[in-house]
């Protein structure tokens, strides 16, 4: 077992990968903390599932694994997803979550179709496809971890420089346009992030799995304070560190599957935080009484 | 057509029926997200039914998803009183749920033919093969027997309840003021999805039922306003998606859950353009209609 370890830890592309964990892991529980505080973890969570059918459809048409590409179909499925989910929630008497669960489970369906098709159909290496469903750290190599690293810093980076926009915006809506914030601008970059933190994300967590990287430590870290800054680094630590537990875990352990397993060490400081929280934590509360 | 086709379609017909009935209650009382839940941590109570057995019969399996798919409500409903608005609710628990089956399912997996990728998309394939035996005879495919069973539980119940379900589906306020057992309703119906999904759950996996569930209920109601029609609707719904599913998948050599699914989602759109009150397309030519005969 411990010379699994260090020969684990020694190899370079496992370097790598941990890293990439890492930063993913950060990146998307800040994103997060918007997420959760704008009430959109449902809707992200379809387009995650919408993301499926974009990777599978642009390894039909490319026959390339090559991550960029796959993104970019997984970029514009995502996209259309939502905007059809905007469309029947406007034009029909579907609420927001019927609207939701038909375009999540349809664009699922579809996209398990065309990865039969794929596995049925076509010849060549299409091993770590599917991986795509639950998340493979096993499948990611270098050249991916510099995409995902890449965009997990460009993601950080925005979101520092446009802080006091975001605050504002998820808080206080007319406040914002009073003090002469282009709120539309602004929530189409944020906006634009949670698409990129998903993208990125599905490789190594999966599609199925990947939402609860965006709300689980943004929510865990709610337990432990009110200030928005300090949220959203706690969630990004938490993130950090569930990518890190998660990848490690599944690499030694064999048949462990990479996304449930973070989302299982997510799962698992949330609830440390939801009963011992400084803040509102259950134990706190019950001793405050 | 032979007799193994014969018992893939009718298979298929059960989980559409079955899923579209529930289901479609589930969204005209706007929990289609619910249903996506249960659907996913289902899986937590078949790992656990196995564990606890250490085989994969069909009346533990039910035993532990229902148990795990009231579990996932009444969490859920814990989470939301605390304070934490209900999507996010929704999504903790259910991929923490979720999680933990897929992770114990990769320790226990390889003792027994249950896999990850089986539980995701099922094999309706091997539906027939496996037979109900009752000494020395074959009584049909055990899956048939499950689904047909869940299936007309869910006619029983929603016979029986059909007023209060009703009334509580449109008017809560009303319902709890006339003295209807509202809490019970909502887990009555929370077991019907659980044990839908679950008996289900060979033939199209955990996460196309959801497709199945929400889809046919949701172009039910686009189709019609009236309860009893959008119950019957749903489930005739979902009967046209796995027949013409399953000849999409055959037609192209693909997944069969993956196809019925994507069938719903034609069904859906069809609706959505050409249903006679709600139509968007038929909805923009009553307009031009009107305008021409205001000018």
């Amino acid at each position: 077992m411990i010379t699994e370890w260090i020969t684990l830890l020694e190899s370079p592309n496992f370097r790598w990968v941990m890293i990439g964990s890492l930063l993913l892991g950060f990146s998307s529980g800040v994103i997060g903390c918007f997420v959760y505080l704008r009430k959109q973890s449902l809707i992200s969570d379809g387009m995650a599932h919408a993301t499926l059918p974009g990777v599978a459809f642009m390894y039909i048409l490319f026959q390339n694994k090559s991550l960029p590409v796959l993104l970019i179909g997984a970029t514009v499925t995502s996209l259309l997803a939502t905007s059809f989910i905007q469309m029947i929630i406007k034009q029909t008497k579907l609420k927001t979550d019927a609207a939701i669960g038909v375009i999540l489970s349809v664009f699922f369906g579809f996209g398990i179709l065309l990865l039969s098709y794929i596995q049925q159909n076509m010849s060549g290496n299409q091993a770590g496809i599917d991986s795509f469903i639950f998340g493979q750290a096993a499948s990611i190599v270098k050249n991916d971890v510099y995409t995902i690293g890449v965009v997990s810093l460009l993601v950080l980076l925005l979101t520092v420089i446009f802080f006091r926009e975001f605050y504002y915006t998820t808080f206080d809506f007319t406040f914002s346009k009073g003090i002469g914030i282009p709120v539309k601008w602004v929530n189409g970059l944020l906006f634009s992030l949670l698409v990129a933190v998903i993208v990125i994300g599905i490789q190594m967590v999966g599609v199925v799995l990947i939402v609860a990287l965006l709300i689980t430590p943004s929510l865990a870290a709610r337990y432990w304070t009110d200030s928005l800054g300090k949220m959203t680094v706690i969630s990004g630590t938490f993130g950090a560190i569930s990518g890190l537990i998660g990848t490690i875990s599944s690499s030694v352990i064999q048949n462990l599957p990479t996304g449930p397993m973070i989302v299982l060490t997510a799962s698992v400081l949330f609830f440390i935080s939801l009963l011992f929280g400084s803040k509102r934590g259950m134990v706190v509360r019950r001793l405050a009484r | 057509m032979t007799t193994y086709t014969l018992w893939i379609i009718i298979t298929g017909c059960l989980v559409g029926f079955t899923c579209g009935i529930s289901g479609s209650i589930l969204v005209l009382r706007k929990m289609a997200m619910i249903a996506d839940a249960i659907s996913h941590t289902v899986l937590l109570g078949i790992v656990l039914a196995f564990l606890v057995t250490q085989s994969i019969s069909g009346f533990p399996m039910l035993i532990g998803a229902l148990v795990i798919g009231l579990f996932t409500a009444i969490f859920i409903e814990m989470l939301h009183r605390t304070g934490i608005p209900s999507d996010a609710a929704i999504g903790v628990v259910f991929t923490s749920l979720f999680a933990l089956g897929v992770v114990l399912i990769s320790f226990v997996g390889n003792q027994v033919h249950l896999d990850v990728k089986h539980a995701l998309m099922g094999e309706i394939t091997f539906v027939p093969w496996n037979q109900l035996m009752i000494a020395g005879e074959s009584y049909g495919p055990v899956a048939v027997w499950m689904l047909g069973i869940v299936c007309i539980l869910n006619i029983v119940m929603i016979i029986i309840f059909y007023r209060p379900i009703k009334i509580s589906t449109f008017d809560p306020a009303y319902a709890k003021l006339i003295g209807i057992p509202v809490g019970f309703i909502h887990y009555l119906l929370m077991s019907m999805v659980s044990l839908s999904t679950v008996a289900s759950f060979d033939s199209v996996g955990a996460i196309l039922v959801v497709a199945m569930l929400i889809v046919p209920g949701a172009t039910a109601y686009l189709l019609s306003q009236r309860f009893l029609l959008v119950i019957v609707l749903s489930g005739l719904i979902g009967i046209l998606s796995a027949i013409s599913g399953y000849i999409v998948a055959s037609f192209w050599n693909v997944s069969i859950a993956g196809a019925m699914a994507t069938m719903t989602g034609v069904f859906f759109v069809f609706a959505y353009l050409f249903s006679p009150r709600q139509g968007v397309l038929v909805k923009k030519i009553q307009h031009k209609k009107s305008k021409v005969r205001v000018s």
